[in-house]
């Protein structure tokens, strides 16, 4: 990749530990270091008495796991949290493509003007728009049922019914993140060159035709990114539920990291806490490589 | 005739989708706004609607007077300003080690570090609480602020943007004999302040919108930033729907302007970042 002219002198690679010291020591003691721990931790039973003397902590092995995986409520929010992500993502990912073709169409007016329009929810904090928006769905008062009404849908009580409310919650993810993936698309749509258009329309393709064989696939490592950022968000849900619902109703808006919250810092069951967020992890990573590999199978 | 037709509906239909499109997307922000200076209870009465029939502004009085958010407000500036000032300092130090500097063992580490990027926050919390507790940090501004002093992506973005600058600038520079500190301070500063723009307004943003970690680590509600603040305020005020708009718009608006004034350098910076490797 990068051709390496000569090695650094003695100075320069002085220099470079100064240069990167304080900065690494920054990372690793307030993130590489709490991982490592916060696997050690979840295999205790690091609790309320712990907190008080450490030495109350007893080594537990895989029983917080184990007891993670017969809790109905942990299931819940596991289940709860998969159904957010496969629902969310994908739209997230076709409501940001619609608009970058849209803003990116030849047709388009005003295109900076609807880009940033379309960005600022991104930018927005998402406590202060998760506050607007349980107004916005208020079974009543509403916005959205307001808007249901207007053009003969029934009204619902998105928060107040379980049947609802991740679907709420997915609609409010969509509306605050789709801007920025549709940047990130834009600038791939700007990177596909116009020739390869022309000969598509010399040689007969319709339109469908051209975003089927130029489009999507040169889009493919924008989709990626893209595809991957999202989920990996998308898997973190907090502050949604936890300013709109508390996780309700019925436990129905209940993430693995509001559980990890409500477990860690609400009740100090840290042990349980840490398992929880290792769980996640691990169901990260997971998802993580299926979606390199559907990538991989898709481009050959 | 038809061919008439298709040469204005096209257009026509573009424009119009992003018409309402950028309509849905502003709708909750408008209202937001609007609800916030209505009188007390018109936002809940029906049919909602969007114009107050009076303007008032007292309840943005009630928040600064009697529920003290300005000190909220006070707290996220505080917050949000020292953390792009640090995380631009040793962001941009890192960033240009790894970029410019030869030294053993460079490319694995950076390696090492991306790594790093695909795991959440979350992750590390519950220990690092544990640690600030240790360290006589919980409920303090210090707290908050030493977890993102230095990070993966603002070193990562540096790195990005730094690779651009000639190492034949840097070897004179040293032929000279200047130091490497001075070559870091009056030559690749300057040299890297687009990207340090746009890493700033990045930090700003990202802190001042936080949630989880201030909600964790300060404690005391005297100490609370904005969204922590906020979604306090839910839990006793959730009725008082024009107080609670005020509130949103009070934490939303800074961010919305800051990043209307920069949007060009964040806009590149976020695209240039991602799309490169």
């Amino acid at each position: 990749m990068r051709v390496e002219t000569r090695r650094g002198t003695p100075a320069e690679v002085r220099a470079a530990l100064f240069f990167l010291a304080p900065g690494l020591f920054v990372i690793v003691v307030f993130f590489f270091l709490p991982i490592a721990a916060s696997f050690l931790l979840s295999a205790t039973d690091f609790d309320l008495y712990a907190l008080a003397d450490p030495s109350n902590a007893r080594v537990t092995g895989v029983s917080n796991y184990r007891a993670l995986l017969s809790d109905p409520v942990f299931l819940t929010a596991l289940k709860n949290t998969l159904v957010f992500v496969l629902l969310g993502s994908p739209l997230t990912v076709l409501v940001a493509l619609s608009a970058a073709l849209l803003v990116n169409a030849r047709l388009a007016r005003a295109k900076g003007f609807f880009r940033t329009t379309f960005f600022a929810p991104v930018v927005t904090t998402l406590v202060a728009v998760a506050v607007v928006f349980r107004y916005v769905y208020h079974p009543r008062f509403g916005l959205l049922n307001r808007g249901l009404t207007l053009i003969g849908l029934p009204a619902v009580d998105w928060l107040g019914d379980p049947r609802f409310s991740l679907l709420a919650i997915v609609l409010l993810a969509i509306w605050k993140n789709f801007g920025f993936s549709t940047i990130l698309f834009v600038a791939g749509l700007q990177g596909i060159p116009e020739s390869l258009y022309e000969a598509a329309r010399l040689d007969g393709a319709g339109r469908w035709q051209q975003f089927r064989r130029i489009t999507l696939p040169l889009l493919a490592p924008t989709m990626l990114l893209v595809g991957l950022t999202r989920t990996i968000d998308y898997f973190q849900l907090f502050a949604e539920p936890y300013v709109m619902t508390s996780g309700g109703p019925l436990n129905s808006t209940l993430t693995m990291s509001l559980l990890m919250y409500k477990e860690g810092f609400r009740f100090w069951n840290m042990g349980r806490g840490a398992a929880i967020a290792f769980v996640l992890f691990a169901v990260i990573l997971v998802a993580t490589v299926i979606q390199f590999r559907v990538q991989k199978g898709g481009e050959t | 005739m038809r061919r008439g037709v298709k040469r204005w509906a096209a257009p026509l239909g573009v424009n119009a989708l992003l018409v309402l499109g950028a309509a849905l997307t502003m709708a909750p922000l408008v209202w937001m706004v609007s609800a916030s200076v209505m009188p007390t209870g018109e936002a809940s009465s029906f049919p909602p609607g969007f114009i107050p029939s009076r303007i008032t502004f007292e309840h943005y009085r009630d928040l600064f007077q009697r529920l003290s958010l300005g000190r909220a407000f006070g707290s996220s500036l505080l917050l949000a300003s020292s953390v792009t000032f640090c995380s631009v300092i040793l962001n941009s130090m890192a960033g240009y080690a790894f970029a410019k500097l030869r030294f053993p063992g460079r490319d694995r580490l950076f390696r090492v570090l991306l790594l790093g990027m695909v795991i959440p926050v979350q992750i590390a919390m519950l220990p690092l609480f544990l640690l600030m507790r240790s360290l006589g940090l919980v409920n303090t501004y210090l707290g908050v602020i030493l977890p993102s002093a230095a990070g993966i992506f603002g070193i990562f973005l540096v790195r990005q943007f730094a690779r651009s600058i000639p190492d034949e600038l840097l070897d004179a520079a040293r032929v000279d004999g200047a130091s490497e500190w001075l070559i870091y301070r009056r030559l690749v500063l300057p040299l890297l302040k687009p990207v340090l723009v746009t890493l700033g307004v990045f930090m700003f943003l990202g802190t001042w919108n936080d949630f989880l970690w201030p909600l964790v680590v300060l404690t005391d509600d005297t100490k609370y930033t904005l969204p922590v603040a906020l979604a306090n305020l839910v839990g006793e005020h959730a009725q008082d729907t024009e107080l609670m708009m005020a509130g949103s718009v009070l934490t939303v608006l800074p961010v919305l302007l800051l990043f209307l004034a920069m949007q060009r350098a964040y806009i590149e910076g976020i695209t240039a970042g991602g799309l490169k490797e």
